[in-house]
């Protein structure tokens, strides 16, 4: 059967087909929607781990534990999780063992551009990765069979490009596959006793499997004029079948290890081979390593963001695409922005008035670092901010504030806490919750009360936590009160030592908070004075009609915020106004 | 048949991603290999979002190159300024007659206001259709993306039975009956 499936679809299709059992994984574009797909499954018991190290070592225990089982993540979440990735292959799996890691080329959701793969080298693990999403569904069944017969956990990398686009995929049924039983063989699974030994039969496994990659049947020759010959994978792999078609192209399916005598076989054929990848040259440089030198790679086709049509038939021919139209009109940016009644607003812009630095963390929030607010001063990686707060601090900044988002405390922010608290450092944490994780779309997680397969759950009561590690400043505010907001923010940068603000308003475009009856706000024209005060908002419901504001009623969340800062009072409710005026 | 390329331009909201879909799915439905990508930012609304619909007898590249894309669908019309560089010299750009202002604090130049004078000075086949208007009228904005969709389907070759099928499968009950009129507006107007 026939059906519209994007790769992310498709990969957790494959899954389900493949039998798995377990999947766990955190949130992170592009890669979120695979555990969601797999969670609508019965058959698969699917969860939202803390984080990636988390959500790794459940599967890994599971598989293990003889079931087969699936890990996923975006690209900086196998960093959290690289510690048991590099570990586990020492050991080798039971189950067949599958880590989905989604990389990122063109940054749009993501603070940098890792190329992935080169994890995979690292551990010493297999790295498959499909070119469409018809392919990954097989691709993926593919894996876990690999898995099983090398006792190898296996890495299966997409892209965003890859994980985002619809094609048409054949579905078929599930397979269950049985539990295996796992032996209490402590020789195999008690690592750093026994490494040194686990050590060579590492290397040897690897050898097996580079063997496996001269035959494999996703190592794919397509003969075409015999003319231009091309390596090449993954979307990649698209954009060089559209952009020259005749090229005679060695698809590679299995990107580490790589068939060493079939690429040196096929380079042979040619004067020149083009090496066709995204982001670094990672085939490239394993072929360099295989002394095939007669490539051309990343000299032709660039390691900064995606590649496309374009930029291949550029690397291929010199040709050049047409560019847009920005010279000759007025082609406005369209940034994103803080949605309308966004919870985030009323801390980011007390924190803009107060002037305090401010070390930010990963979530909507961090559009604080831009226009209207700019109130956010730094901003890395997930947890960062508690721990870069408490080097602030060291550094002799005396005010600062670190702010986190709920989930994203729950999911690294809290050893950083619990070690300002231990060294007693004075800094405040604003901690956002607002019930969700927000940015990727609204997943569950410890802190909502409710699982990624809509079961009620133990919520994580924040204040008792943060109390229980030693913060005896914790305060609990409402956002949409400004005043409090800012009195919280103020006395715990008062305190003398570690304090707590917990900003507490649900995100509002959780479909609870879109269902409750909203009083919206309008603008009276004959009070207003234009003085864009309310503009500063840069509130989306809020838009300038020739001369004056004019608020959106459907969009308005009723917050007050622009009403706030209205010198003239000319924002009011709407019902509040009609009594006032007529 | 050769490939046809289309590409569905918007503001975060306003159902871009929805339109691609229906779209993919009725190309496929009507015996066609289809690819549909849409790119979107970080934050869920207000970004600029556009989507890449192509079909045929085998699509490879989910995204068209530059210069070849054959229907620009723009839900806004700064947004059919944005992309109109990937449309085929003399192809056609169908956009909705409606305004969605930028957030102003990240620009001061005022909104262009000749987007489709522009257009249609650099040779493109330039329809303006008030598809927001008529949403507003059958009872919902949102419907907008759907009027562009029935405007967009009168350029194609689907069936009017498979694209019927496609909505009935794609759009839940009780909104099936304003889209099915927002559709039918859409493909009076395309013309």
């Amino acid at each position: 059967m026939k059906k519209l499936m994007s790769g992310n679809e498709a990969i957790a299709r494959g899954a389900w087909e493949t039998g798995v059992l377990f999947a766990a994984g955190y949130p992170g574009t592009p890669s979120t929607e695979v555990l969601e797909v797999l969670s609508t499954y019965e058959e698969v018991d699917a969860h939202w781990s803390t984080n990636e190290k988390v959500a790794f070592d459940e599967c890994m225990g599971a598989a293990l534990g003889g079931v087969r089982s699936m890990v996923t993540m975006k690209h900086v979440g196998l960093n959290v999780a690289a510690d048991p990735f590099m570990v586990f292959p020492y050991a080798g799996t039971n189950a067949g063992f599958l880590a989905l890691v989604a990389d990122d080329p063109g940054m749009y959701s993501s603070q940098n551009e890792q190329d992935s793969r080169y994890f995979a080298k690292i551990a010493k693990v297999p790295l498959l990765e499909p070119s469409d999403a018809k392919e990954a569904l097989g691709l993926v069944k593919t894996a876990f069979e690999l898995s099983e017969e090398f006792e190898s956990p296996v890495m299966f990398r997409t892209t965003t490009r890859l994980s985002h686009t619809r094609g048409v995929v054949e579905i078929g049924k599930r397979t269950e596959a049985p539990r295996k039983q796992f032996s209490r063989k402590v020789s195999q699974y008690a690592i750093p006793v026994y490494a040194r030994f686990r050590r060579p039969e590492l290397e040897a496994k690897l050898d097996r499997l580079r063997e496996f990659a001269e035959s494999f049947a996703g190592n794919v020759l397509e003969e075409g004029n015999g003319k231009i010959g091309v390596v090449s994978h993954g979307i990649p792999y698209q954009y060089v079948k559209e952009a020259v078609p005749d090229a005679t192209v060695f698809k590679l399916g299995m990107i580490y290890p790589l068939p060493k005598r079939r690429l040196q076989e096929f380079c042979s054929r040619f004067e020149k081979v083009y090496v066709v990848e995204e982001s670094e040259g990672f085939i490239e440089q394993e072929m360099a390593s295989f002394g095939i030198l007669n490539v051309i790679g990343k000299e032709r086709f660039t390691n900064i963001g995606e590649l496309s049509v374009d930029l291949v038939a550029q690397g291929l021919n010199g040709t050049s695409a047409p560019s847009d139209f920005a010279t000759e009109t007025t082609i406005l940016p369209r940034p994103p922005v803080l949605c309308a009644g966004c919870s985030h607003r009323g801390v980011l812009s007390k924190l803009h008035d107060l002037g305090v630095l401010v070390t930010g963390d990963i979530g909507c929030y961090t559009l604080g670092c831009l226009p209207p607010y700019q109130a956010m001063h730094t901003t890395f990686c997930m947890g960062a901010s508690i721990g870069n707060a408490t080097g602030f601090n060291k550094a002799g900044e005396d005010k600062v504030v670190g702010l986190i988002g709920d989930s994203t405390f729950l999911h690294s922010g809290l050893p950083s806490l619990i070690s300002a608290v231990y060294n007693q450092i004075p800094t405040t944490t604003i901690l956002l919750d607002n019930g969700t994780t927000g940015m990727t779309g609204h997943q569950q997680h410890p802190g909502t009360g409710s699982t990624l397969k809509h079961r009620p759950a133990p919520a994580v009561d924040y204040e008792s936590l943060i109390r229980s590690v030693g913060v005896e400043h914790v305060e609990v505010v409402d956002p949409w009160d400004l005043e409090a907001t800012e009195a919280a923010i103020k006395s715990g940068l008062d305190h003398p030592g570690p304090a707590v603000v917990i900003a507490r308003r649900a995100c509002r475009l959780l479909p609870e908070e879109k269902a409750k009856e909203k009083v919206p706000f309008q603008v009276d024209d004959g009070v207003c004075i234009q003085c864009e005060d309310c503009m500063q908002t840069g509130c989306p419901a809020l838009v300038w009609e020739g001369d004056t504001p004019e608020i959106r009623e459907w969009e308005c969340a009723g917050c007050a915020m622009c009403a706030h800062l209205c010198p003239v009072d000319a924002i009011c409710q709407v019902e509040a106004s009609v009594d006032a005026h007529h | 048949m050769p490939i046809t390329s289309v590409l569905i331009a918007g503001v975060g909201g306003q159902g871009v991603v929805l339109a691609s879909e229906l779209l993919a799915l009725a190309a496929i439905a009507a015996g066609h290999d289809a690819k549909q990508g849409e790119f979107h930012g970080v934050a869920q609304r207000g970004g600029a979002v556009f989507s890449h619909v192509r079909f045929g007898d085998r699509v490879y590249s989910p995204t068209t190159p530059r210069g070849e894309v054959d229907f620009l669908v723009a839900l806004e019309k700064l947004e059919a300024l944005r992309y109109a560089h990937f449309v085929r010299p003399g192809r056609a750009i169908l956009v909705n007659s409606h305004e969605v202002e930028p957030i102003r604090t990240a620009d001061e130049r005022p909104y262009p206001k000749d987007a489709i004078r522009f257009l249609e000075t650099k040779g493109f086949d330039v329809k303006a259709i008030k598809a927001t208007e008529i949403a507003v009228t059958l009872g919902n904005h949102r419907a907008a993306n759907t009027v562009m969709l029935g405007a967009l389907a009168e350029h194609l070759d689907i069936p009017d039975q498979v694209w019927e099928k496609t909505l009935q499968q794609r759009i839940p009950e009780e909104l099936l009956e304003l889209n099915r009129k927002a559709f039918g507006e859409g493909r009076q107007l395309g013309q």
